[in-house]
């Protein structure tokens, strides 16, 4: 099989993607040709530091950030320019800090009621309460402010507020990383439990090697905005990397060698 | 230093207590906590609300109203620091016991370039020539592996990147030579990659120099590795105390829960581990 039709085969086919910031004089490209394509349900992972352009490619996706080159294509087709509602309905993301991607002003009620407005849903409350339940959280939660939960409460109502338009591709930018480690614990099983209930298919990023091992099936290296290794979960158990900077990441997961 | 002074703890804590008075009540962050630090690498391990942080900083005498810490004993190579006055206190902060905080973002002087904040620590301890500061602050940035120096001495901080600036912060804190350097979250806010790379330094500088470091850090993965001793802490209190090395045998359920809620790279694709905290551990 030529590379060519591998990348039309996926549900999500990025090929030689360029995103360019300009700021006045200065031209900043944060992602260099990176090419990767995602299976029907399969979950993908984008690993790298920061500057790496991981979340960059995430963003360039939901058209958050300025594509200069290359294209992106969802079951083979090219994305609306810009994005549409129905590429919502389709696509959802959710951010690395539940802090900020939380309107403060907003009850849960309202966060979760205006996705389901927005795209025209009809049986609401049903929806709100399942939605809720789904993510674990307790009916009481519904009509408080964001302030009044925890940060993993939070990241779970945005995992809710994500899934609640049925989306099939769910784009994870670091969910877990403000989290404390046992509640990051809680979050992963979480997500991994509705990947699969929902049938979803998973792009996550991630400066955590051990946490993109742990969800993802294969990954991409990224460091400069450029690809370093494509790698499967296997040869990542395995250690059979080829590149010195997957390995330096790999020793790094371990700890302080003395 | 005589080998008596040696033998004697560095910092001997004994029923340090932190609480906040507010008109909802009073919230204790720290309920009681006793260790002692010699010339090692102690870690403090926990999770957000710990109060791991409010330790650190009790101890330099540091906690901001509202916030009232007391404790029967605080002594610093003998000294009482609980009786000594501010002034005497504030000689004693930086000079002989230093912090480094997580963000250098925050902890550095955002309109002053670095080489002016680094002497300015020089001349408050001690009363050199503007020519000597200069030169001892290029050495200390050569200490920390900032390659080149005269560069980052004429920089602003937002000139440079995370790795970087915690390195100017490390440099700092080691201009007066202080005995004991606690470190909150020192790598937290860096890259995987630099972050071992200013732990190799704080290594280095605890063995060279013989000083005594507590390390604040939620990563017990990281501190098991960095460490000599570790104090894991929960809800305000210590729940265990072990020698790094030994961690595999942690005994208590919560220190046992944190080891085993972390994703491991080659580890089978089971559902994660779940603290389940218990109403006891408090």
């Amino acid at each position: 099989m030529s590379e060519a039709q591998h990348m039309t085969g996926g549900k999500i086919a990025v090929s030689d993607l360029s995103v360019t910031f300009v700021q006045g004089r200065r031209r900043i490209r944060a992602v260099k040709g990176v090419s990767f394509s995602v299976k029907p349900l399969e979950s993908f992972g984008l690993v790298g530091e920061s500057g790496s352009g991981k979340s960059t490619v995430l963003r360039a996706i939901c058209g958050l950030a300025p594509v200069s080159g290359g294209d992106i294509r969802i079951d083979g087709g090219a994305i609306q320019q810009p994005r549409d509602k129905a590429f919502a309905r389709r696509v959802q993301m959710v951010f690395q800090d539940p802090y900020g991607s939380l309107h403060p002003r907003h009850t849960i009620d309202r966060v979760l009621s205006e996705p389901l407005s927005i795209h025209r849903f009809a049986d609401r409350e049903e929806r709100i309460v399942q939605a809720l339940k789904d993510v674990g959280l307790d009916a009481r939660f519904r009509f408080r402010l964001p302030h009044q939960l925890s940060g993993g409460q939070r990241q779970r109502v945005a995992i809710a507020r994500a899934l609640i338009v049925e989306p099939e591709i769910l784009l994870l930018d670091e969910p877990t990383s403000a989290l404390d480690a046992s509640i990051q614990a809680e979050v992963l099983n979480l997500l991994n439990r509705l990947r699969e209930e929902r049938s979803l298919t998973v792009i996550m990023v991630s400066h955590d090697l051990a946490v993109i091992d742990h969800m993802c099936e294969r990954l991409l290296v990224m460091r400069g905005g450029e690809a370093v290794e494509a790698l499967d979960r296997s040869s990542l158990a395995d250690r059979k990397v080829s590149s010195d900077y997957t390995r330096a990441l790999l020793t790094a997961s371990e700890g302080y060698v003395r | 230093m005589s080998p008596a002074s040696s033998e004697a703890p560095l910092l001997d804590v004994k029923n340090l207590r932190v609480r906040f008075e507010t008109t909802r009540g009073v919230t204790e962050a720290v309920r009681g906590v006793s260790f002692t630090v010699g010339r090692e690498r102690i870690g403090i391990v926990g999770e957000s609300g710990s109060g791991k942080s409010m330790t650190g900083r009790a101890i330099l005498r540091l906690v901001r109203p509202p916030g009232i810490a007391t404790a029967d004993r605080l002594a610093f190579q003998g000294t009482d620091l609980m009786a000594l006055s501010e002034r005497r206190m504030r000689a004693m902060r930086g000079r002989r016991m230093s912090m480094v905080m997580q963000d250098p973002k925050y902890s550095l002087n955002p309109v002053m370039r670095i080489g002016r904040q680094l002497i300015e620590a020089l001349k408050v301890h001690e009363r050199i020539s503007s020519k000597e500061a200069q030169r001892r602050a290029l050495d200390m940035l050569a200490d920390v592996q900032i390659r080149d120096p005269e560069r980052v001495l004429a920089a602003y901080p937002h000139e440079l990147s995370g790795g970087m600036g915690q390195r100017v912060m490390i440099a700092m804190m080691l201009i007066p030579r202080p005995d004991l350097l606690i470190a909150d979250e020192p790598t937290s806010a860096l890259d995987v990659t630099v972050q071992l790379e200013v732990l190799r330094i704080l290594d280095d500088l605890v063995k060279d120099r013989g000083m005594g470091l507590i390390f604040i850090s939620h990563d017990l993965r990281l501190v098991s590795t960095f460490c000599d001793r570790v104090l894991v802490m929960y809800l305000g209190r210590i729940v265990e105390e072990i020698e790094a090395s030994r961690l595999d045998e942690a005994k208590h359920p919560y220190t046992r829960g944190l080891l085993e809620c972390l994703p491991e790279i080659g580890a089978p694709r089971t559902p994660l581990k779940v603290l389940k905290r218990d109403a006891a551990w408090a």
